[in-house]
C-alpha cells in the first residue's frame, strides 16, 4: 500500500495543468496499490490554490504559504518534512518539478525515477518506465530506497478532470533552510500569451532556423498557429538564434509535447528535436529537402519552400 | 576561482537511434557506437573555462578547472577527460567504477567525497546526461553538500570579485535571475553557449565569444599537446570511502514502439489540407 503526496506546482496563485497530470499519475499509484493520495500546494497563493486543488478527490491538502519567488532551496526543507509522513512524492517533470524533487530527495533518502511515462504497479509492486537515450531506449526502474520520488512526464499523463467533492485543507508548518540564504530571488520574467500552452496544446506549430528572423517567426509562422489555435514552438536552432524565446524550444533539452497535430516548419529533425515530438498523433513537415531526417517521423510531408507555402496555408486554414 | 566540472562519457547521442537491447532484455547495449563526452557536460565545461580564462589574452587561464570522470579506467574514459584537458582544464581524477554499479545516488555521493578534498567555488554539471536523461545528480549533490543549485543556468554574471553570481536560468514559463553566494552547483542550458554567455570580471564585459552551434570549443593543436602532460589522477571507488548502495535499480529495457504508417508526400497546399481534414481529422 503505497501513500502518496503530490507536490503541487503554482504559477501566479494558481496551479499549473502539471500538477493535475501528476495527480492523475499518483491516482494510478494510489489506486494499484490499495494506497491513498494528498496534494501539498506550496508557494506564494497556497491557500487559494489549496481550494482549487480540492476538487480532485485527494484525502487532503496541505498548505504552505511560502512568499516571494521559488527557489528549490526555500522549498525544498518543507516539502520533505511534510512529505515524511508518505512512501512516494510526485511531482510533474517540468522545469520545476525536475529542480525541486531531486532536492527533496537528497533530503529523504530517497531515489528518484525522472519522467516516467508509465507507472506499473503489478501484485501492489510499484515500479516506473522511463524514456532515456533521447527516447530511443525505455527503461523500467525499481526505486530501492524506503521513500520513492517521482516526476512524470506532462505528455503521457492526462490531466485529472475535477472529481467533484471537497478534500479538507491543513497548514503545514513552513521549515528553513540555510541553503536558501545563499540564493536570492531577484526576479523573473513571465511570459504572457494568450495561446494554449506548449505543454498541453492539441496542436503546435513549430518553425526552425530556415525562418532565419525573429520577423519572419512574427509574420510567417503566428499567423498559422493562430489560424489553428496552436501553441508556437521551435527548434534549438532557432530559440539558439534568438528567432522566439528559450521556452518554446521542443525536444531532449526543451519541452517534450505530444499534441493530436504537430507541425514542423523548416526543422530538420535532428535526433534531439525528434525526442520532443515524435509522440504526437499526427506530423506533418514542411521542408525543402525531403531527405530531411524529420521524414522518419512524418505522416504527411510536404516538400517547398516554406515561405510560399505557409502563408499559403495559413489562408486555406482560415477558409475551413 | 577553482571550478569542478563532471564529465560522463556517453554512447554517441546521436546515433541512440542504433541501440539495442540485450537477449534477456536488461541490458543496453551500445556496440559499434562511439564513446563520446556527454554534451552536457561539455557545455558546462564551456562555461567552467569561460569563467577561468581571460578571454581577450588567448584565454590565458586564470583560476582551475578540474575534472571528474566516474567510470570504466580504459581508454575511452581517459580520452574523454584528454579532450576536457586539451579544451583547457588543468588537472583530472578518474574514479574507476562499473557504470551498472551507478545511478544519480552514487554519483553524487562521489562527487561530493571530491569536493570535501578539493575545496571548489563552484561545480558546474550538465543539467543531464544523454543516456539517463534523469536531471537529478548537480541537485542532490548541492543538497548533500548543504549548497544552492542554479539549474539550466544560460547566463552567469560573476559579482564581488567572484563570490556572488548573479545568474539567469531557465523556466517552462521565463527566465529566473537569481543572486547566488557561492560555493554553489550550478548546471548549464544550451544558451550557455551564446557569445555573451559569462562575465568573470577579467575578461572584458562586453567581449563576445565566437558563436558555438552545437557543443564547447574545440580543442586548439597546442591545446591537445599540453594535454598529454597534464595529470589525471586515478582513484578507485573504495578509496573515497562512501556509500555506494544503489537506490534505483532497473528491469527491463525496450526499445520505442516504431511509429505506425508510412510517410505520404503531399502535392501541394490543397493536398495536405485535405488529408489533415479528411483523412486525419486534426484540423
Ligand atoms: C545535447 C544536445 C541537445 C539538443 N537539444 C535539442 C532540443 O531540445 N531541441 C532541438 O530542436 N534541437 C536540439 N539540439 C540541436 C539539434 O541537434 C539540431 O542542431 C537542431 O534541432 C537543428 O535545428 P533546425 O532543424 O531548426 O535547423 P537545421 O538542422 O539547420 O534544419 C533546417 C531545415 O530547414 C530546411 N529549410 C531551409 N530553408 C527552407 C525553406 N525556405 N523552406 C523549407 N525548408 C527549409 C532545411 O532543409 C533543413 O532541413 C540539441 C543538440 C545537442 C547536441
Amino acid at each position: 500500500m503505497a501513500n502518496v503526496l503530490v507536490v503541487a506546482e503554482l504559477l501566479e496563485g494558481k496551479a499549473r495543468k502539471t500538477t493535475l497530470c501528476a495527480v492523475t499519475a499518483a491516482k494510478q499509484i494510489a489506486e494499484g496499490t490499495g494506497g491513498s493520495f494528498d496534494i501539498l500546494s506550496i508557494g506564494e497563493g497556497a491557500g487559494a490554490a489549496a481550494e482549487e486543488l480540492a476538487g480532485y478527490g485527494a484525502g487532503k491538502v496541505l498548505k504552505a504559504e511560502i512568499a516571494g519567488g521559488y527557489t528549490c532551496e526555500k522549498y525544498a526543507a518543507t516539502v520533505a518534512e511534510a512529505g515524511k509522513g508518505y512512501d512516494v512524492l510526485v511531482a510533474c517533470a517540468s522545469a520545476y518539478g525536475k529542480d525541486l524533487l531531486p532536492r527533496v530527495a537528497a533530503k529523504l533518502g530517497a531515489g528518484v525515477a525522472s519522467d516516467i511515462s508509465q507507472v506499473h504497479t503489478d501484485g501492489g509492486k510499484l515500479s516506473y518506465t522511463r524514456p532515456m537515450y533521447a527516447g530511443n531506449m525505455f527503461g523500467t526502474v525499481e526505486i530501492l530506497s524506503d521513500k520513492q520520488v517521482v516526476t512524470v512526464r506532462q505528455s503521457e499523463f492526462e490531466p485529472a478532470a475535477s472529481s467533484g467533492g471537497a478534500s479538507p485543507s491543513e497548514d503545514v508548518a513552513v521549515q528553513t533552510d540555510a541553503a536558501a540564504d545563499k540564493v536570492e530571488f531577484l526576479g523573473v520574467e513571465v511570459v504572457k500569451s494568450e495561446r494554449p500552452d506548449l505543454g498541453d496544446a492539441d496542436v503546435v506549430v513549430s518553425g526552425g532556423r530556415a525562418l532565419k528572423s525573429a520577423d519572419n517567426f512574427t509574420n510567417v509562422i503566428e499567423p498559422l498557429v493562430d489560424a489553428l489555435g496552436a501553441a508556437m514552438g521551435a527548434s534549438r536552432a532557432a530559440c539558439d538564434a534568438g528567432y522566439v524565446a528559450p521556452e518554446l524550444q521542443v525536444g531532449q533539452t526543451g519541452k517534450v509535447v505530444a499534441p493530436k497535430l504537430y507541425i514542423a516548419i523548416g526543422i530538420s529533425g535532428a535526433i534531439q528535436h525528434l525526442a520532443g515530438m515524435k509522440g504526437s498523433k499526427t506530423i506533418v513537415a514542411i521542408n525543402k529537402d525531403k531527405e530531411a531526417p524529420i521524414a522518419q517521423v512524418a505522416d504527411y510531408f510536404l516538400v517547398a519552400d516554406l515561405f510560399d507555402t505557409v502563408p499559403a496555408l495559413t489562408e486555406a486554414v482560415k477558409k475551413l | 576561482m577553482k571550478i569542478l566540472v563532471s564529465i560522463k562519457r556517453v554512447a554517441d547521442p546521436d546515433n541512440a537511434s542504433k541501440l539495442k537491447v540485450s537477449s534477456d532484455g536488461t541490458a543496453v547495449t551500445s556496440e559499434g557506437l562511439e564513446w563520446k563526452m556527454n554534451p552536457f557536460d561539455d557545455w558546462s565545461l564551456e562555461a567552467a573555462l569561460r569563467l577561468t580564462e581571460n578571454a581577450s589574452e588567448k584565454n590565458a587561464r586564470v583560476g582551475e578547472v578540474l575534472l571528474v570522470s566516474i567510470g570504466p579506467n580504459d581508454e575511452h574514459t581517459q580520452r574523454i577527460i584528454r579532450e576536457g584537458l586539451a579544451k583547457g582544464a588543468e588537472r583530472g581524477i578518474l574514479v574507476e567504477a562499473d557504470e551498472g554499479n551507478l545511478d544519480a545516488g552514487v554519483v553524487s555521493a562521489i562527487l561530493k567525497a571530491i569536493v570535501d578534498k578539493e575545496s571548489p567555488d563552484l561545480v558546474v554539471m550538465g543539467k543531464q546526461a544523454a543516456d539517463g536523461d534523469s536531471n537529478v545528480a548537480g541537485t542532490k549533490l548541492a543538497e548533500e553538500l548543504g549548497w544552492p543549485v542554479i539549474n539550466s543556468a544560460m547566463n552567469i554574471l560573476t559579482r564581488d570579485d567572484g563570490k556572488t553570481l548573479e545568474v539567469k536560468r531557465e523556466l517552462d514559463t521565463g527566465v529566473a535571475t537569481v543572486k547566488v553566494t557561492g560555493p554553489a552547483v550550478i548546471t548549464t542550458s544550451d544558451r550557455i553557449l551564446q557569445p555573451d554567455s559569462v562575465q568573470n570580471g577579467v575578461t572584458p564585459d562586453d567581449h563576445q565569444y565566437a558563436k558555438l552551434e552545437v557543443g564547447g570549443r574545440y580543442a586548439s593543436l597546442k591545446g591537445i599537446m599540453q594535454a598529454k602532460k597534464k595529470p589525471i589522477d586515478q582513484m578507485a571507488l573504495g578509496d573515497l570511502g562512501v556509500d555506494t548502495a544503489k537506490s534505483l535499480n532497473y528491469t527491463k529495457f525496450a526499445l520505442p514502439p516504431a511509429r505506425s504508417g508510412e510517410t505520404t508526400f503531399v502535392e501541394d497546399v490543397a493536398d495536405l489540407v485535405d488529408k489533415l481534414h479528411n483523412t486525419s481529422k486534426v484540423i
